[in-house]
């Protein structure tokens, strides 16, 4: 009951957007096989829409521990430095890899101290790393944007595995492992737990500090790899550019997704749907021949409008919203 | 006496953040020859005029418990705005300016609106807002736009000599502004509210205080505010830019809460918000003294001085 409900507002969103296209554009559905490889419009969007979900995974557990992550931008702006930097040094893609996840692990664990340990606001504490974060991604590649050549690194956002893109593959692979770990275990309970009531879960014995740090680590962490994914896309690392407004999509694909902001509830499911949503929306703009610089404002304007729907004195206008989040 | 260590134990933080600019003064002093001079020090100013009159609007929104992400956003669009209204409209400046600073403050009250009717959090609206404003000021004009108007050349060719001391129209008008805002903040019944409401919304609601009215008008006076600081950009620059202040609002934020204030919301002084922008120029104006530091060093000592005055307000806190 608690995660059938919220999935249906977003999914008929989504619905109604590739709908919308499909009419406008006709070629917008189809799908072309090519050397073995799929191509077509759905495939882009699930593949540019990988780092988006792999980032709004992570933001769906911090915001249901009734906090926000507003430092993943530049934590994915980091960890691609460091992938540039340590293949340009040749190390190996493990190496690499390793290194990246976990510069991810260790902002996210700083972002957890001030939050849990000290009990600074979230939006305060993830906010240092915001603006510190890109200072360090860019002195880590020393103000330049460094080339990647390494085939390897390339296939994790470029490849193809059995005909299908590998980056949207691996990031489904992830938010089963998610879904299953948060809700055939006791975690997901517990983060929601912290989230409705931090002194009640307390009193009911739970750890929350650590469970709150570990909200932020693990986001610090898909944030990491969602970087080491912009990275080989572009095949370059841009401490200037890279995850730039992702913080945005990501807070938007798990709010659309049924996520309550005010922490408690979470659906991983939903945020799947949410952030596709919001990159079918991004394409969508892209093929209207909408400039780039311009498409922040239809999706203010959308973000607006899921949050007051999701207000509970919308909610009570609209009768039948406002129930279904009293019933949960 | 007992006055005297009243006032000291209220304004500790502002009386800390004065020591801590004086020190990092000194020791830029020491270090960068020419450092210690009044133009350098009118230049912390002048350089800064537009951050710190955005900084005053936010310390606002920031005592009463709110945040608002909007702010650089806001001057990009403004200042895009004014200058292809006057150079390519062919619009009087003056008219201009009031188009842009009502524009300013439309956006921050429907934001307030929003934020104070239905329950939204700040951070979300505003954030919103940022792209809004944004992705309009793009909209006008991809292009920065230059502006060549009399009244602009003279406004910003303007100077004021006190003695030694000479000011440029654009510290003038940044001082001009802290001082409104101390007066509103510390000498009105609008500034004492906000506080109320920051330090307790419920109990301020249960006093009897108008909050909605001074929520929403906390917001609008933020846009105006940071319409104000677009304006003062175009001044500054000559030119009007959508790209202008990206990031800004981190900047605005960091000045505030290095200037004393709680981010909780509460507690806080205006003229603290003036010492924090002097040390962000102290800061800004030693890195390009040195000339080896890169300027991603400034978000990395912004960001750890946020950190450090952060866990210095909470030491404060736990012990009261």
């Amino acid at each position: 009951m608690k995660t059938k409900s919220p999935v249906i507002w977003p999914l008929a969103g989504l619905g109604a957007l590739v709908l919308l296209n499909a009419v406008f554009n006709p070629g917008f559905l189809h799908i072309t096989l090519l050397d073995g490889h799929l191509y077509g419009v759905p495939v882009d969007i699930l593949t540019q829409g990988s780092r988006t979900m792999l980032v709004a995974l992570g933001m769906t557990l911090v915001i249901a521990t009734a906090g926000v992550d507003l430092s993943v931008g530049s934590v994915v702006a980091i960890a691609g430095a460091v992938c540039a930097v340590l293949l340009q040094d040749g190390h190996g893609l493990a190496t690499t890899l390793a290194a990246a996840i976990g510069a991810g692990l260790l902002a996210g664990l700083a972002n957890g101290l001030l939050v849990a340990r000290f009990g600074v606001q979230p939006i305060v504490a993830t906010l240092i790393l915001m603006v510190a974060g890109r200072g360090v991604a860019q002195l880590i590649v020393d103000g330049q944007v460094i080339i990647i050549k390494s085939a390897a690194f390339d296939y994790l956002a470029n490849g193809f595995l059995l005909g299908l893109p590998f980056a949207p593959l691996l990031v489904v692979a992830l938010y089963a492992v998610a879904h299953f770990t948060l809700r055939r275990t006791a975690l997901g309970l517990f983060i929601e737990a912290v989230g409705d009531n931090e002194t009640a879960s307390r009193f009911a014995g739970l750890a929350a500090a650590r469970i709150k740090a570990f909200a932020y680590v693990f986001c610090g962490a898909c944030a990491g790899l969602a970087g080491v994914l912009a990275a080989a896309n572009i095949r370059a690392a841009d401490a200037y550019r890279a995850g730039e407004n992702m913080e945005l999509d990501a807070i938007f694909a798990v709010v659309v997704g049924g996520t309550a902001l005010s922490g408690g509830r979470f659906s991983i499911l939903g945020t799947a749907v949410g952030a596709l949503l919001i990159q079918t929306l991004t394409t969508t703009m892209y093929n209207l021949g909408v400039p780039p610089a311009i498409a922040p404002v239809p999706k203010a304007l959308l973000i607006i409008g899921v949050s007051l729907l999701q207000s509970e004195k919308v909610g009570r206008w609209l009768g039948g919203l406002g129930r279904k989040k009293e019933a949960t | 006496m007992n006055s005297l260590r009243r006032f000291a134990s209220r304004n500790l933080p502002l009386l800390a953040t004065a020591v801590i600019f004086a020190a990092l003064f000194g020791t830029a002093a020491y270090f960068y020859d020419g450092f210690f001079s009044t133009r350098v020090f009118v230049g912390l100013l002048s350089d800064n005029a537009f951050l710190g009159i955005a900084a005053v609007g936010m310390t606002l929104v920031i005592f009463s418990g709110g945040i608002d992400l909007s702010v650089g956003a806001v001057i990009g669009f403004t200042s895009i705005f004014t200058a292809t209204l006057i150079e390519q409209r062919h619009m009087a400046p003056g008219l201009a300016w009031i188009l842009a600073l009502a524009a300013g403050a439309g956006l921050g009250a429907g934001m307030g609106a929003l934020i104070h009717f239905f329950r939204l959090p700040p951070f979300l609206i505003t954030l919103a807002g940022m792209f809004l404003a944004r992705g309009t000021g793009f909209w006008i004009n991809t292009e920065s736009v230059g502006i060549n108007h009399d009244l602009y050349a003279r406004i910003s060719g303007y100077e004021l000599a006190l003695g030694p001391v000479v000011f440029p129209s654009n510290a003038l008008i940044l001082l001009a502004v802290m001082l409104a805002g101390y007066v509103v903040a510390h000498h009105t019944r609008f500034g004492r509210n906000l506080l109320a409401i920051g330090g307790n919304e419920q109990s301020a609601l249960l006093m009897g205080l108008p909050i909605g009215p001074a929520k929403i008008s906390v917001y609008a006076v933020n846009g105006f505010c940071a319409a104000l600081a677009g304006i003062v950009a175009t001044l500054y620059t000559g030119s009007g830019n959508p790209s202008m202040g990206i990031g800004l609002e981190l900047d605005a934020i960091a000045v505030v809460v290095i200037g004393g204030t709680l981010l909780t919301g509460g507690r806080g002084h205006v003229l603290g918000t003036l010492l924090g922008v002097l040390i962000f120029g102290t800061i800004q104006a030693a890195i390009l003294f040195d000339g080896r530091l890169s300027s991603f060093w400034m978000r990395i000592v912004v960001g750890g001085l946020l950190l450090v005055f952060i866990l210095l307000q909470r030491f404060f806190l736990r012990k009261k």
